[in-house]
């Protein structure tokens, strides 16, 4: 078992959800975040007086999905999430050792 | 607020009023003295219906100025750990000025008394009843009057929290205020406002005009408020913290609450439901409007983009500088004084700030002392007796000039001596208040509450809960 996290500018949520829905993702989990990479921060201007922006609003997605899903997922986020600017986000992939479903114990891939 | 009101416009009606009588009378007897009488005590009573409502009415709008509309403004400019302490310094002023104003604080502005402060015969309300008080609007109950000036006399100390915004402790931020509404504010409007005052513009030594507080109450508290940032110091952290408004929304908000509610400050100022109400409320309008195209374009070419904040700023800027001089001027000059006005306050809260360092939070000083000193001057050089003859005419039946493009060039020195007072009145006496206050009770939050926040740290709640 895999996760598959994703940091994503926000505007492009809703498109990932869409995509992961269609490549047969039941499952996500979605937190909003604060953060930047290599694009920095932006500027704000408050009646004369400039602002630097460091952390700006982004949106995090994170699936656990069966090993060979992988590919799929990942093509699945970048289709929907590329502009080619800078500041669309990164995605992580990691094991994952056990699933368990709270209801009824199921474990391992039968819990995804 | 000219307390003058044109007679003349009662003339026509009154001169109609006995060929109204005979045309009504059957016998086409002439009529008598008793309805004669009878019709002009009528049509006055219909003028004090119309005056009083009109009056009611802008003292309920000035209110709104103060809560919510200066509360939000300012709320959405501080960070969000001191939206309910920023809100509750306004709220505290609606509380504490009402119960200072009737118990003595109108008798400071209004009653008798010398040349530079009222004395003490109104207090609790003594004498203030609901007859005209023919000094100060011959037509409306003085209870009207008094309740209407109330609420300017709230307004002005709230204003001055913009200075020292995220800072204070809320104790003593309302003793200072209270008593700064009375040693600051009340003499002040005394003097330009109050019968024999220093400044008044019908019979005071320097007759100055301030229709309705630009030096009463902008230059009082815009100054007030840059000493009272100095002496308090900066807020933890400035200039390098970044501290952005929260809420750009409920500034905005704020902003047009401010505009619609300075209708009843500037036009209810004539005292009357007046054509100089329609003047002062005309200029006005059209005042905030060119400030905030002012503020915006300034902006826009020093910055590269028009802010919504440099907007709404603008347009404070505006209504501030056209306060003095609403009954004075003509629209056109109104356009000017707003355009004026919403330049050099976008200057002053960024070039001037900038290079003197103070932490003027919310820039009360830069609105509104300096659009106010701004408004103070520029009335004396647009006031025109085509407006308001406030001087009268001479034997000749010629309207004497007032301001300078009239011609009276006179009137800028006592325009000065208005300014001047003002400003030497709020430097000394919110020096000596603060002092005074801040070894009794205490100014400064301590380090640890100024990092926590007003809100919790003074109230013990939280503006938002963004857990539920």
């Amino acid at each position: 078992m895999l996760k598959i996290e994703a940091i994503l500018q926000p505007s492009k949520l809703d498109a990932v959800k869409d995509a992961l829905l269609e490549a047969g993702i039941e499952g996500m989990t979605i937190l909003e975040a604060r953060g930047h990479g290599r694009q920095k921060g932006h500027t704000e201007f408050y009646r004369g007086r400039e602002y630097t922006v460091d952390l700006l609003p982004k949106v995090k997605i994170e699936v656990v999905v069966i090993d060979n899903l992988k590919e799929r997922v990942i093509q699945a986020i970048i289709g929907a999430a590329r502009t080619g600017r800078i500041g669309d986000g990164k995605i992580f992939v990691s094991k994952v050792d056990e699933a368990i479903r709270i209801r009824n114990d199921e474990r391992g891939e039968a819990a995804l | 607020m000219s307390c003058r009101r044109s007679t003349l416009f009662l003339l026509p009606v009154l001169a109609s009023v006995p060929a109204m009588v005979l045309a009504q009378s059957p016998a086409s007897a002439p009529a008598t003295q008793a309805q004669i009488e009878a019709l002009q005590t009528a049509v006055q009573n219909a003028q004090s219906a119309g005056d009083n409502a009109w009056m009611l009415v802008s003292a309920a709008l000035v209110l709104l100025m103060t809560g919510p509309g200066l509360a939000l403004f300012y709320g959405g400019l501080v960070r969000r750990k001191n939206m309910l302490g920023t809100m509750m310094q306004s709220f505290a002023m609606m509380g504490l000025v009402t119960i200072l104003w009737p118990i003595v604080g109108y008798s400071l502005a209004f009653g008798h008394g010398n040349a530079f402060v009222g004395g003490f015969e109104h207090v609790f309300l003594h004498g203030v009843g609901l007859t005209p008080n023919k000094d100060y609007g011959a037509t409306i109950p003085e209870q009207t009057y008094m309740i209407y000036q109330l609420m300017f006399a709230i307004i002005t100390p709230a204003l001055i929290t913009g200075a020292f915004a995220e800072r204070v402790k809320f104790s003593g931020m309302a003793v200072f205020l209270s008593l700064w509404s009375l040693a600051v504010y009340c003499p002040m409007a005394h003097m330009v406002w109050g019968v024999g005052g220093l400044l008044n513009s019908t019979g005071g030594k320097f007759p100055s005009f301030d229709f309705a507080g630009g030096t009463v109450v902008h230059v009082t508290s815009g100054v007030s408020a840059l000493v009272t940032a100095l002496y308090l110091g900066k807020r933890a952290g400035y200039p390098k913290v970044p501290m952005p408004p929260h809420s750009l929304t409920l500034s905005f908000i704020g902003a047009c609450l401010l505009w619609v509610g300075w209708f009843g400050f500037n036009a209810g100022s004539a005292v009357a439901a007046s054509a100089l109400a329609t003047s002062a409320f005309v200029n006005t309008h059209f005042a905030t409007a060119a400030a905030a195209l002012g503020w915006t374009v300034t902006e826009w070419i020093r910055n590269g983009k028009p802010t919504a904040l440099g907007a709404i700023s603008g347009a404070v800027a505006g209504l501030v500088a056209i306060t003095p001089a609403s009954g004075f001027v003509q629209p056109m000059a109104a356009l000017l004084i707003g355009l004026l006005a919403g330049i050099v306050c976008a200057l002053m809260v960024s070039m001037v700030k900038m290079r003197f360092g103070y932490d003027d939070s919310l820039d009360a000083f830069g609105v509104h002392g300096a659009g106010g000193t701004l408004g103070a001057l520029l009335t004396g050089i647009f006031a025109t007796s085509l407006i308001n003859p406030v001087y009268g005419s001479d034997t000749s039946g010629k309207l004497i000039p007032t301001g300078v493009i009239d011609g009276h060039w006179g009137q800028m020195v006592n325009q000065i001596a208005g300014i001047a007072i003002a400003w030497g009145l709020s430097i000394v006496g919110t020096l000596i208040l603060l002092f005074v206050v801040d070894k009794i009770v205490g100014l400064r939050l301590r380090p640890e509450d100024e990092a926590a926040g007003m809100d919790l740290s003074q109230h013990g709640e939280e503006a938002y809960d963004l857990n539920t």
